[in-house]
């Protein structure tokens, strides 16, 4: 009878529907960026209102003075950003590298020591020797204490994006790279000219998981770096949040003595210092990771 | 062309497994590992009488498993969510939003938590105040932890998990939710018989493999969220803090070498348990 009251009535509880699974959404995605709003606004505040009012939603008496402070005496800041650029450069290229020539040697029927050396991957996932024996190793016997090689080299080969690497090389088309064989062609130059070039989709994502690797990484710089000098961008931070003075390369010396420490400020921007730029160009990428998320869960 | 890359395997896995002696020696820096005194099984005697063990064992393996509860659900009703949104620019929002917080390093989520949990000035003592209630000294109150930390872990992988699922829904031929439209089911209906069946299987990979893993915390929430605050061990100390405590704290190699290879050893078998059943589930996915 009524069919187009019945398809109004449907309409409207779609779009009912769709209201309500949108207002749950905003209010998941404001609670889960509440603590990063909560810190903008008090890297932006002034300390006494900060420390008087507390923590908000808003900036507490709007100033800049935490990132005046960070420009003052910026030589920390400077090597942590250095330290921490040089290691996620070079650890990802190296990285990359070390790994695609691996994986693709393990993606080569024809390659004999293609079991054994599987193996050798896959056992370091089930077992390993945990941190004592693997920290006398990096201290005692390469002597890598306050080495920067020591933030780097430990995370030059992840097996499990080795395997990632070796099932696409496997899923390139044979027949290029036989007839590049037929034609005389080294592995090396097959390597280099062809299958690269053909993976940079793959190499892209791997590649941006290194770079958040080296990037976030306090683990190695926890274990293995006493030396302010070599401390990178996330341990500073953490150095910081034990002792706000550590900022100060020369506290003592009476260049900023003058100045009162706004700590509280201090380290909050410091955080949006040492997260900004990085968190914006991920975000940006975001579709790479996800590419990433999906061929570690549906893997080849 | 596979030498590099082996060879730092060798290096950095496989170097230190003959080290794994030092849960049964005395170490001495200066007598270094070989010369140090053999103690049997005396390390171990330590951790297992005084109950540091079952402490930190418990701890990680409770708390290990309401995070993998809590994310399996968590992430999966955000992705049932997503994958209504019709609104191309307000998905994108969300899921840039919700996935985020897996960009962000323990150290930033340690000071984010400070943000919120110091006790005189953080948002939640402030909102508490304001509401006429009485500020929580959160850092001293090891039985809160458990909730913290499962809202923590929830809120840096939610993103990340639920972004995997909704790929698995899209992936979902339309042809079914046609057919069941003309057949009168409801969205929920929908939803229940056809979405949350053809996704069950990756939800048991993945729910399998976190359980073969569960003996294994993830140091840098435990360590930094915590402020690795020694009134909150009770609740909060796990097998990788306290190795690390035992190492670089305490200096007491042989005790954090003990920990260590105790959690190798059960961690092993989990791993190869948890491989066995995915193997039996889907053969493709299983690691061996």
């Amino acid at each position: 009878m009524n069919n187009r009251s019945h398809f109004s009535l449907y309409r409207f509880s779609k779009s009912l529907s769709q209201i309500f699974v949108n207002v749950i959404l905003l209010i998941i995605s404001f609670l889960f960026l509440l603590p990063l709003v909560v810190v903008i606004a008090a890297s932006l505040s002034d300390e006494k209102a900060l420390a008087k009012n507390g923590y908000s939603l808003l900036p507490q008496g709007f100033s800049l003075s935490a990132y005046e402070y960070l420009l003052l005496d910026p030589d920390r800041l400077l090597r942590a950003y250095a330290v921490t650029i040089f290691v996620t450069v070079v650890g990802t290229l190296l990285g990359l590298l070390v790994m695609s020539m691996l994986a693709y040697a393990l993606s080569r029927p024809e390659f004999k020591w293609r079991k054994p050396f599987s193996f050798i991957l896959i056992f370091t996932m089930l077992f390993s020797a945990g941190l004592v024996p693997t920290y006398l190793v990096v201290t005692q016997v390469l002597h890598l204490k306050d080495n920067i090689l020591a933030l780097i080299l430990p995370y030059l080969v992840v097996p499990w994006f080795v395997f990632i690497l070796r099932s696409f090389f496997s899923s390139l088309p044979q027949e290029i790279l036989d007839m590049a064989r037929v034609d005389g062609a080294s592995e090396w130059r097959i390597f280099f000219q062809i299958v690269l070039p053909l993976s940079t989709p793959v190499l892209a994502t791997v590649g941006l998981f290194t770079i958040l690797l080296y990037w976030n990484d306090w683990w190695l710089s926890l274990l293995y770096i006493n030396d302010p000098n070599l401390f990178p961008l996330q341990y500073l931070l953490y150095a910081i949040m034990r002792n706000a003075e550590f900022l100060t390369s020369n506290a003592s010396t009476g260049l900023l003595t003058s100045v009162e420490l706004p700590t509280q400020t201090l380290r909050m921007a410091m955080v949006v210092v040492a997260m900004g730029p990085i968190a914006i160009v991920f975000l940006a990428l975001q579709k790479y990771f996800i590419r990433g998320a999906l061929i570690g869960s549906l893997k080849g | 062309m596979c030498l590099p890359g082996i060879l730092l395997v060798i290096v950095f896995s496989y170097l230190p497994l003959p080290g794994i002696i030092i849960a049964f020696k005395n170490f001495k820096a200066n007598l270094g590992l070989w010369d140090s005194a053999w103690v049997g099984f005396k390390n171990f005697e330590f951790l297992f009488t005084t109950k540091v063990a079952w402490r930190i064992t418990v701890n990680t393996v409770f708390l290990n498993s309401i995070f993998i509860a809590t994310s399996i659900v968590g992430s999966l009703g955000l992705a049932l969510l997503l994958n209504e949104v019709r609104t191309k620019w307000l998905a994108r929002f969300y899921q840039s939003a919700v996935f985020f917080p897996y960009f962000v390093s323990w150290v930033v989520v340690g000071l984010f938590g400070f943000a919120l949990l110091s006790y005189d000035n953080g948002l939640m003592n402030v909102t508490l105040t304001r509401l006429g209630l009485e500020p929580i000294d959160w850092y001293k109150s090891p039985d809160l932890w458990p909730g913290i930390l499962t809202l923590t872990n929830l809120w840096k992988g939610a993103g990340y998990w639920s972004i995997v699922y909704l790929a698995a829904m899209m992936g979902i031929s339309p042809e079914y939710y046609e057919a069941a439209e003309l057949d009168g089911a409801s969205r929920w209906k929908q939803i229940t018989s056809i979405t949350l069946p053809l996704i069950t299987p990756i939800i048991i990979i993945n729910f399998l493999l976190s359980v073969g893993r569960i003996f294994f915390a993830d140091f840098g929430m435990f360590y930094y969220v915590t402020r690795d605050s020694k009134l909150l061990y009770a609740t909060t100390d796990v097998i990788d803090t306290y190795v690390f405590r035992a190492l670089r704290q305490l200096g007491d190699f042989g005790m954090a070498g003990a920990a260590g290879l105790y959690q190798s050893l059960i961690g092993f078998l989990t791993i190869l348990f948890a491989n066995w059943l995915v193997k039996r589930v889907d053969p493709d996915k299983s690691l061996f």
